[in-house]
């Protein structure tokens, strides 16, 4: 039982519980402020795995930039409690339930697997979840991919401001 | 396990003391603002709680506790008492990652002051805790179901996320500068008068008024426009509630004017070598005169904030979103070419 053993139980089931919270509750913004808390566990998370600069990116881009505009909408839009259709029957119920089982299983298997021996998070991690490793692998080993991205983002700004522009003509 | 429990008491400790170090911190800055308003405005502001009116303050909180706690019949009860909660928990847990000092070496233990001020993400982390302070003031503003509070709450989480931009664009320069985000690393850089105000005078402008909008100061104080929004976001609230926003403005303030001075000020860093004063690395008492420093640094930003809030009329909400996009944005844009080009030349 060491700290790091207690935080991930902590920090993982409050990830699991707001995600429940997130698609079971009636009220939307109920909804989106549990996923904000889910992606801060998340976040936290991935702090157990010494994962430093994508802990904070996953608070700064989904918790604090996304989430915020689907805040705005629901706000704005001013939706109230949900009422849940009455379904005899449902196919799609069906489909997702059993895909769950199977997505189930297979995490399963592969925990079982792989479980055999115990696991150590390597020394080097502490080095590679940083702002400069991930830097440094980024200006090196992925640069030409980094660069497109850079292009696909770019592009999509240019298409941003293009649409935007267009209404105001 | 004993070093566990020694980190986790040594953490406790700092963090007991940075929370009464702010809330002392609301309290000087609320008396200040009151005294130098009332200084510019011709008057002779609180005296009557205390000699001068010192104790004024703690009227203040002593008033907001005793108030009853209204809750509109039509708001949405959750969201209202959580919205303080966020407002006024953003604007305390920013202060996990602030060095206050550089280190106390009791031994072979070295202290650092402040909870986690080497941590590589420093800034970051800041960043990503201030675009979340934006639920507080949104929450507040549609919950309590006013008109008012909406649209106060709406134009506060625009001009946050607009300006949210330029501000982080703006420090890229220093970053560049220190080759790293940890805050320690950055005030490391600055030693002896090499403070980046000099080094980045445009990045510092830009930062600074951002700054302004980011806290919802005057002239950036559309949020809580009285003469067209009763109070904004927390028209709604009363007693302890209100407070909580009363003081995560002013924790804020505190912190912002504590960012500045860790990203361009030099931070802790006396303005001159410590051996100068005959002082040790790793002593108490340099540990005790960098953090007087900085709560010099600190003070002197507080009162800048104080003084604009009184001198510079408000903005149009126009010409706030002209200033954040079209001229801040592509400014600090060249800034960080500009640094380019210098640390090319340069090295």
């Amino acid at each position: 039982m060491n700290f790091t053993f207690i935080f991930f139980i902590v920090a993982g089931t409050l990830a699991i519980a707001s995600g429940i919270v997130t698609i079971r509750s009636k009220h939307p913004v109920l909804s989106a402020v549990s996923l904000v808390f889910h992606f801060f566990m998340l976040a936290a998370l991935y702090l157990t795995l010494n994962a430093q600069f994508v802990a904070v990116m996953q608070v700064l881009v989904y918790a604090g930039a996304i989430m915020v505009l689907v805040v705005f909408v629901i706000m704005l839009l001013n939706l109230g409690d949900e009422h849940s259709l009455k379904e005899r029957f449902s196919v799609q119920k069906i489909i997702a339930a059993s895909l769950g089982i199977v997505f189930l299983l297979q995490i399963l298997a592969i925990y079982f697997s792989f479980s055999s021996g115990k696991y150590e998070i390597s020394e080097k991690s502490i080095q590679i979840g940083t702002a400069q490793g991930i830097g440094k692998e980024l200006y090196s080993n992925y640069l030409i991919p980094f660069e497109a991205v850079g292009l696909l983002l770019l592009a999509a700004i240019i298409g941003a401001v293009i649409l935007a522009k267009k209404k105001i003509d | 396990m004993t070093e566990t429990l020694w980190l986790l008491i040594e953490v406790g400790v700092k963090a007991l003391f940075i929370i009464s170090m702010i809330l002392s911190a609301a309290a000087v800055l609320v008396y200040s603002e009151r005294k130098v308003s009332a200084f510019i405005q011709n008057r002779i502001g609180p005296n009557r709680v205390g000699p001068v009116g010192v104790l004024q303050p703690f009227a203040d909180v002593l008033k907001l506790f005793m108030k009853e706690d209204l809750v509109p019949r039509a708001a949405d009860r959750r969201f209202h008492s959580l919205a303080p909660i966020i407002s006024l928990g953003v604007a305390i847990s920013v202060y996990s990652v602030i060095p206050f000092a550089h280190y106390v070496q009791i031994g072979e233990r070295i202290i650092y002051m402040g909870i986690a001020p080497n941590v590589n993400v420093g800034y970051l982390f800041i960043l990503a805790l201030t675009s979340v302070g934006v639920y507080g003031v949104t929450l507040a503003g549609w919950s309590s179901n006013n008109k008012y509070s909406l649209l106060g709450g709406l134009r506060s989480s625009a001009q946050m996320i607009s300006y949210e931009l330029s501000m982080g664009l703006s420090i890229i320069g220093v970053f560049m500068l220190a080759g790293s985000f940890s805050l320690n690393d950055i005030v490391l850089q600055q030693e002896g008068l090499r403070w980046n105000i000099f080094l980045q005078p445009l990045g510092f402008i830009i930062f600074l008024v951002a700054t302004f909008a980011e806290t919802n100061r005057a002239p950036f104080d559309l949020p809580e426009a009285e003469p067209e929004l009763v109070g904004g976001y927390n028209t709604e609230y009363s007693g302890m509630k209100f407070g909580m926003f009363f003081l995560a403005e002013y924790a804020n303030m505190a912190t912002a004017s504590a960012i500045i001075s860790l990203l361009y000020l030099g931070g802790w860093q006396l303005p001159f070598s410590y051996n100068l004063i005959g002082l040790e690395a790793g002593s108490v008492s340099l540990a005790i005169v960098q953090f007087l420093c900085f709560l010099l640094k600190i003070l002197v930003l507080c009162f800048f904030f104080i003084w604009v809030r009184w001198t510079v009329p408000r903005f149009r909400y126009d010409q706030l979103m002209n200033l954040g996009w079209r001229k801040l944005l592509p400014l600090a844009l060249l800034n960080i070419v500009l640094t380019g080009i210098a640390m090319m030349i340069w090295g």
